[in-house]
């Protein structure tokens, strides 16, 4: 390219990306500027912070949330309890031969969620079980397993079997071996399955409302509704939900992100 | 006494792995077996084995104009984020490092938001448009699958860019020196190397389209579009799902199974091929 420079007119493959930038700009950066906008806006127009004061002050939001965290906190945990030995089964001797049985458990991935949680609530109306909060959460867990699975399975298949060998040459027993070795050099796969499951069950208002009881909704439900009635002193309210949804994205993430980079440099700096 | 140790343990694994395919299967197995019976509910008394819900799903025209608008959205949108995002992964490889990142983190925006979020920033746009610039536009079929596409593209970008760093950086510019356009420098010389990982991008794509649920749900409100997965949820907060669901699902797990399951023998059994050619 630099050599290129002086011509004038020159074609800049960089121009390849344009229309996606283009697209990137105006239905994902605008959007999202739109939302702050209607945040701040009031029924007539002026600006006002009305809206955020409606989100924190009605009762009702902050149990939302709060339920929304139960549940997420709950259903990720339990995930991670499943999927872990799972994964780690999958990743050790015999197992790591028979390829077709690893992706028997990912397979769900490729299935339309809402017929895998109509299936799942079917059996479960049968055996009577009612739509309840551990419905819900049974659910969750049925849907989001694949995903907690894949990255952890992901880095256990991956690991250095000479670290876990070392260890066993050094006399450590199995339990010491998997706790001073093979733990801590999956958690990046483990943060990463976390992240890939808690988050989304802040959205995921299909699954309660078709296995939990009325009092069992997460918070994307609320913003759901205020769009659903279609009227715009709705639409101020409901963004600055939104908002306050995104600001609970963003720490989330930048956690996630710093936990990675400790449990990254860790093992690093111990073998250089 | 070792040997025994070590063959409990073997047990106890397959014991563990079996537990927990039988979670995901059972219920997917209810429904496959229950989609042949003149049973109302699933897991009550079998009845009769019939085609009889298969009949209806092929009479049932909302559920089917359900499934079509599923297929249709998800294929076009797919194939518009296949190019937009080989695209936009070509234009990025040879930006300027801090470009790039720029670039990047703006990517990865509808990939990380919470999806609710994305949903109604989407619909907010669309109010903007309608009623504040008074463009003659509404929530379509158009409209979904332009969110679609929208949110599927980094996903290309992210099966495509890793591709495009195993090229030989100067092979674009070097086609470009022999006085080749730009557009026939990308299409004969950049698409065949990238021709794999636009197809796993492509698939991608449509797998998150069709298993979508939150943006097409917001994103239709006021229009009297369904896809399978709001046709559903739709079921459940008015009329009730319609038995022939279950002929439905039983269809999709079949294909999908079937799909996958081969595409990995064949895929495995050609590395083992390449292994043994490799040995030899």
């Amino acid at each position: 390219m630099k050599n290129r420079k002086h011509k004038a007119k020159v074609f800049r493959p960089t121009a390849f990306s344009f229309p996606y930038l283009a697209v990137t700009v105006v239905f994902v950066i605008v959007p999202l500027i739109l939302v702050l906008v209607y945040a701040f806006r009031g029924d007539d127009g002026s600006f006002t912070f009305g809206n955020f004061a409606k989100v924190f002050t009605q009762k009702e939001n902050l149990i939302q949330l709060g339920r929304t965290l139960e549940i997420a906190a709950l259903s990720t945990a339990l995930c991670l309890l499943l999927a872990y030995p799972v994964a780690y089964i999958l990743a050790s001797k015999p197992f790591n031969k028979m390829a077709i049985l690893a992706l028997l458990f990912i397979i769900p991935m490729w299935i339309n969620f809402m017929l895998r949680i109509f299936a799942l609530q079917s059996v479960l109306t049968a055996i009577g079980i009612p739509k309840s909060f551990w419905a819900a959460t049974i659910g969750m867990v049925y849907d989001f397993f694949p995903y907690m699975l894949l990255p952890i399975y992901t880095v256990m298949s991956k690991l250095d079997k000479s670290y876990i060998e070392a260890s066993t040459d050094l006399g450590a027993d199995s339990v010491q071996t998997f706790f001073k070795v093979t733990l801590p050099l999956s958690l990046p796969g483990v943060i990463s399955g976390v992240s890939m499951v808690f988050m989304p069950i802040f959205s995921s208002y299909a699954i309660t409302k078709m296995m939990g009881d009325a009092k069992t909704t997460v918070i994307g439900a609320k913003i759901a509704s205020l769009f659903e009635n279609q009227s715009y002193g709705n639409y101020g309210y409901g963004a600055a939900l939104s908002f306050v949804l995104l600001v609970i994205v963003l720490l989330v993430m930048l956690l996630s992100n710093f936990l990675t980079n400790r449990t990254q440099k860790a093992p690093k700096g111990g073998v250089a | 006494m070792n040997k025994g140790r070590a063959k409990l343990a073997l047990s106890v694994k397959w014991i563990v792995l079996i537990a927990v395919l039988a979670f995901i299967y059972l219920p997917l197995l209810m429904i496959i077996v229950y989609s042949f019976s003149s049973s109302p509910s699933v897991g009550g008394e079998f009845g009769q084995f019939t085609f009889g819900l298969y009949r209806k799903l092929f009479q049932n025209r909302d559920l089917l104009d359900a499934t079509k608008n599923t297929l249709v959205i998800g294929l076009v949108s797919a194939l518009f984020s296949t190019i937009l995002g080989t695209t936009a992964a070509v234009g990025i490889h040879y930006m300027r490092r801090k470009i790039r990142g720029v670039v990047d983190t703006a990517s990865q925006i509808t990939v990380v938001n919470a999806e609710i979020v994305t949903a109604m920033a989407f619909f907010v746009l669309m109010i903007f448009l309608r009623d504040t610039i008074k463009l003659p536009v509404r929530f379509s079929l158009t409209w979904l699958i332009i969110t679609h596409t929208v949110i599927t593209t980094p996903y290309v970008i992210l099966n495509v860019s890793p591709r495009l760093k195993q090229l030989n950086p100067n092979l674009l510019e070097a086609s470009m020196d022999l006085g080749a356009g730009p557009m026939r420098s990308l299409i004969t010389v950049m698409l065949p190397q990238l021709a794999g990982a636009m197809v796993s991008g492509f698939a991608l794509a449509f797998t998150l389209s069709l298993d979508d649920f939150v943006v097409t749900n917001i994103n239709s409100f006021g229009s009297n579009i369904n896809t399978i997965s709001t046709f559903i949820y739709a079921g459940i907060r008015k009329r009730g799902i319609p038995v022939e669901i279950r002929a439905l699902s039983t269809i999709i797990f079949v294909v999908v199974l079937t799909v996958l399951i081969v595409y990995n023998v064949i895929k495995n059994k050609k590395a083992k091929d390449a292994a043994k050619k490799h040995a030899k």
